[in-house]
């Protein structure tokens, strides 16, 4: 069955007609040839087809596009703004928060969305005080709140300063 | 995967009606675990009813001061209420130590009662499974089954229910409202989940075409002394190999009253009331808490590759029930 849809993919409204089997991040790579969102295990379970879904960083494989029709997608390629790049992607060239890089995309947008996701004040499993009104990011929580990204080069010692430095600024 | 409809209902008499007339529909929400499931094969709708915008995304008091939350509440917005980060405890803390934060988006309070196990013989349809395919058989009861139950399997049958949330639920006494075409029903939620028996593909007592609405929470005041203890084989984004929820009342240093639950033990969240039981009148001692994990654990039987379980949820019992008695 096919279904026609409308999603705003980095700033830009597209319309599509897809089989209501498509993922959003199939949507996104095959039909939109949009492929910073890259496909790591398709189940969930690596965090490489990450993207801002309505403002919420969400895996893009287990989003069927169809259920979105209408949603706001940003992607890595969406978060430089007027030519400059994001202060994220900064951060991860100057730390070198990578290796091979098939990651670094999901890597970057999940922690685009997850400094909101602290700036909201939302407490994670290695919280101390589940009340607290401010979160303090140290290398455990950042560690802890990035653990639905995996990498396989495991660049994580670089990964992990390169979000501190952006969460301090 | 399999082609299939997909229609997005108006409201809930809607999307109820739908898929009540469509034998092999099922109900898509936040999609975390259906779509895996399609994608492998394990289930095969030819029809989705979309509900994830139908039922209530808020958390609301209710008029006899405790909870209701929402089927379609995210997982995340859950964990970060600041009503349930106080009132009840575990419950956040079980949420936030499940899945990914990116999962925890997408995933709703409704979908993630309703996930299946995540026994890998489910998962592979090259093996037999009888909760995939009745009559199949069990690969697991002989098979690599350290993940697997040590209490209430069946011959048929010996998996676990993978959810955190629901375990904390278990222990914190929530009903859990459904609608259906029937009408509505209030399900006590530790009669939500089943236990295999001879009908290992029914997970739930739920009814085809019935929706879960919400879940209540009740307004019993001890529930803000609780707390959710997760071992599992990573820091981090792993199923839980044991849990446990509980919720502790002491006064003068004697139990009062106290809420059990456990979870990667069984089929379903297993709430321990012969440990509650053994518990009322005590004194709040490591012994009496090691003593009732006893009793609850009595009836275990692990499998080949699991008794670890056994000593793993006694200490996890004890340890959470002293951390509770201290913290008060």
């Amino acid at each position: 069955m096919d279904a026609d849809i409308t999603l705003r993919v980095d700033g830009t409204e597209r319309h599509l007609t897809v089989d209501t089997r498509t993922t959003l991040l199939d949507a996104l790579r095959e039909r939109l040839g949009i492929t910073s969102p890259k496909k790591g295990c398709d189940h969930g379970q690596c965090g490489a087809c990450t993207v801002l879904l309505d403002g919420r960083r969400a895996n893009s494989c287990l989003a069927l596009a169809v259920a979105y029709d209408g949603s706001e997608i940003v992607t890595a390629e969406g978060l430089a703004e007027n030519g400059e790049l994001h202060l994220m992607q900064r951060a991860f060239i100057e730390h070198d928060g990578y290796q091979c890089g098939y990651c670094t995309p999901g890597q970057i947008v999940s922690a685009v969305g997850m400094l909101e996701e602290v700036r909201a004040a939302w407490p994670s499993h290695v919280t101390e005080d589940l009340n607290v009104e401010e979160i303090s990011l140290d290398d455990d929580e950042i560690r802890e709140r990035m653990s639905g990204n995996l990498c396989r080069c495991a660049a994580y010692a670089n990964i992990v300063p390169a979000i501190r430095e952006v969460s301090e600024r | 995967m399999r082609p299939y409809a997909y229609v997005r209902a108006n409201d809930v008499d809607g999307a109820v009606a739908t898929l009540a007339e469509a034998p092999n529909a099922a109900f898509l929400a936040g999609g975390t675990n259906i779509v895996d499931l399609m994608k492998l094969g394990v289930v095969q709708p030819d029809l989705l009813v979309d509900v994830r915008r139908l039922t209530s995304e808020r958390v609301e008091d209710l008029d006899d001061g405790g909870l209701r939350v929402g089927a379609a509440v995210p997982n995340s917005d859950l964990a970060a209420d600041r009503k349930i980060r106080t009132r009840y405890p575990a419950l956040s803390q079980a949420l936030l130590a499940g899945a990914s934060g990116q999962l925890r988006n997408l995933a709703t309070t409704g979908g993630n009662l309703l996930q299946r196990t995540r026994c890998v013989y489910f998962y592979d349809t090259t093996t037999p499974c009888n909760k995939r395919e009745p009559g199949s058989g069990c690969s697991a009861i002989e098979g690599h089954n350290k993940n697997h139950a040590i209490l209430g399997a069946s011959e048929h049958c010996v998996a676990t229910h993978p959810s955190d949330m629901a375990v904390a639920m278990a222990a914190l006494d929530a009903f859990v409202n459904v609608q259906g075409p029937e009408g509505e029903r209030r399900i006590p939620i530790e009669e939500l989940h089943r236990l295999p028996g001879d009908e290992p593909e029914r997970d739930t007592i739920l009814e085809h075409g019935e929706l879960i609405t919400s879940v209540d929470l009740p307004p019993l005041e001890f529930l803000s002394n609780s707390k959710y203890r997760k071992a599992r084989e990573r820091a981090s984004y792993a199923f839980a190999l044991v849990s446990v929820a509980a919720a502790l009342d002491v006064e003068d240093g004697v139990v009062r009253d106290a809420r059990i639950a456990l979870g990667g033990i069984a089929h379903r969240p297993w709430r321990a009331t012969k440990a509650e039981e053994a518990l009322r009148g005590e004194p709040a001692s490591e012994e009496n808490f090691r003593a009732a994990a006893d009793i609850e654990l009595e009836d275990a039987e692990p499998l080949r590759d699991n008794a670890f379980k056994v000593p793993l949820a006694r200490n996890l019992i004890t340890r959470t029930l002293l951390d509770l008695s201290e913290e008060r």
